[in-house]
């Protein structure tokens, strides 16, 4: 039995994605931007898929901009909004600890500019606060960023409550939803969001493609510059397979959230109650506030990515947040940053799940996880020092 | 998986030797669980032989398999044998480790060397202690895996 677990990695294309391209290759192959009849069927299907992504966050189609993914959109989000506060003299920017890359080393840039970045602790709960953000707001402060969802721990953040707390101060909000879109329900002017981020491949559709949903009114930066696309905001021909796929995919996802979320959810519960009772474990992130799909655990006394070796062997394909497999000396940033010590990040394991998912699976996983988690720990001399009183346990 | 040569993942999936000897003639541990991988040897000598040799090992993929192929190579060999064995001759004896894992047969020629120092600190056997230059593990881990 193969498993795929690595959803919130990537994730499958559904039929419904793959079907919605296929005429964007060879038939409607047009570039919208062309005046010719070709070039308008083109245009038509580009405007069409902008409605079904616009409808699915509840804003109007000219807020959004087609992307080549999350990390882009999160580049554009976050250095359009410092830029438009640093005209009114504003550079203080509010994030969190555990962000994406994508937006920490964006914030990263903006520091060496000048611009100065509170991060939000998440060790209370592995989560944020609405009163955190709340708290941390000056009268120099122009954007908050968190994401919606975290990747690795899931803990899904107060995004109703944050856009309220911005709304009120005035400051502008962008969250990352590249982990929430397609699995949330999600409503940009209700939360009141002002940009958000989403990727199309975490939702069951294509790689390469994104979005990022932009309140009228927001001054946006180019980061590509070049021909009018996007008006103007961002160059480059648009890849109208990629974002026909992408439109379906969403539209797909998006209506059936309901039935999905709790089915998917159930497997997920399943799975922590069951590796809950290996020793010397822990769960990592919110277990209240939780995407559907996220298992996140920490395993005292073995590191992650002979654990993934193992686990792929045994047919589960999983991540770690361990140094070996992040290519870095140091384990997940999210990891240290809800407090897990180096010694017990560095043996982490995140399993997330999709609708794809089967009980069977599950099963198996429960199956195999526990097996190698043994057979790791039998062969460590930081195990045996554990139980032989000579390091003390942590989890 | 194409991140490692078959070598490494035969020696990663079938550990040799891999457990504790009781009344070991030398034990060698090297590594902290901070970088996330310790390696530690046990030594049975006989007749300046090593008659048997275990090990065990937290870490990655690599580190399991350079402990694996480590100890397979000095096992029945003589002291002056092993304390010759290189890190690089565990690597190339596993067809090749990626770059940011050479560090793990460092781990590995290390770990042999300390358990040997054992044996001849607890025998009073003379021996050449430039060897033995105390080395950070967290220098030689930025040194060998750093970014």
């Amino acid at each position: 039995m193969q498993v795929y677990a690595d959803n919130a990695a990537t994730t499958a294309m559904s039929q419904v994605a793959i079907n919605a391209m296929l005429p964007y290759f060879d038939k409607v192959y047009g570039n919208p931007s062309s005046l010719h009849s070709v070039g308008q069927r083109a245009k038509e299907a580009l405007d069409a898929a902008r409605a079904t992504v616009a409808q699915c966050l509840g804003c109007e189609p000219r807020e959004i901009i087609f992307t080549s993914g999350g990390s882009e959109a999160d580049n554009q989000a976050i250095i359009s909004a410092a830029r438009f506060g640093a005209k009114k003299g504003k550079k203080h920017i509010i994030s969190t600890a555990f962000e994406h890359h994508a937006v920490l080393h964006t914030l990263a840039k903006l520091e060496k500019e000048g611009f100065e970045v509170t991060y939000l602790d998440v060790h209370n709960n592995h989560n944020v606060s609405a009163q955190q953000v709340k708290d941390a707001i000056r009268p120099d402060t122009c954007l908050v960023t968190t994401m919606y969802a975290n990747n690795e721990i899931g803990s899904v953040l107060p995004i109703a409550e944050i856009g309220a707390i911005c709304k009120e101060a005035g400051v502008i909000f962008h969250t990352d939803a590249v982990q929430a879109v397609g699995h949330l329900h999600i409503n940009v002017k209700e939360q009141n969001i002002d940009m958000l981020s989403l990727s199309a491949h975490k939702f069951h559709g294509p790689k390469g493609v994104g979005a990022l949903y932009v309140r009228k009114g927001i001054p946006l930066v180019n980061i590509i510059e070049g021909g009018a696309q996007e008006r103007g905001k961002r160059a480059g021909t648009e890849n109208l397979p990629g974002i026909c796929g992408m439109a379906a995919a969403m539209k797909d996802a998006c209506d059936h959230i309901d039935e999905n979320m709790p089915r998917v959810a159930a497997m997920r519960d399943r799975l922590i109650e069951g590796l809950s009772k290996i020793p010397h474990s822990a769960v990592n992130g919110d277990l209240v506030h939780r995407l559907p799909g996220n298992v996140s655990f920490c395993f005292e006394g073995i590191e992650g990515e002979s654990l993934l070796l193992l686990l792929d062997a045994n047919g589960v394909c999983a991540s770690s947040g361990s140094a070996c497999t992040s290519g870095s000396l140091d384990p997940s940033h999210v990891l240290l940053a809800i407090g897990r010590v180096h010694d017990v990040a560095h043996g982490s394991l995140r399993l997330s799940l999709c609708e794809y998912n089967t009980e069977e699976e599950v099963d198996h996983i429960l199956k195999v996880v526990p097996e190698v988690v043994q057979y790791l720990r039998n062969m460590s001399p930081v195990w045996r020092d554990l139980q032989t009183g000579k390091r003390q346990y942590i989890l | 998986m194409a991140l490692y040569s078959e070598k490494v993942m035969d020696h990663f999936m079938h550990p040799r030797n891999v457990g504790t000897i009781d009344g070991a003639d030398g034990v060698g541990e090297v590594g902290n669980a901070k970088c996330g991988d310790i390696m530690k040897i046990y030594l049975k000598i006989e007749n300046d032989i090593i008659e048997d040799v275990k090990f065990e090992t937290f870490g990655c993929g690599s580190a399991i398999a350079s402990s694996s192929m480590a100890t397979e190579m000095i096992k029945g060999k003589s002291i002056h044998e092993a304390l010759e064995l290189t890190n690089k001759a565990v690597a190339e004896a596993l067809d090749g480790l990626p770059a940011h894992k050479m560090h793990c047969s460092v781990l590995a020629e290390e770990a042999i060397k300390n358990a040997l120092k054992d044996y001849f600190d607890k025998n009073g056997i003379p021996y050449d202690r430039k060897m033995y230059e105390e080395m950070d593990h967290e220098q030689l881990h930025a040194q060998v895996h750093g970014e």
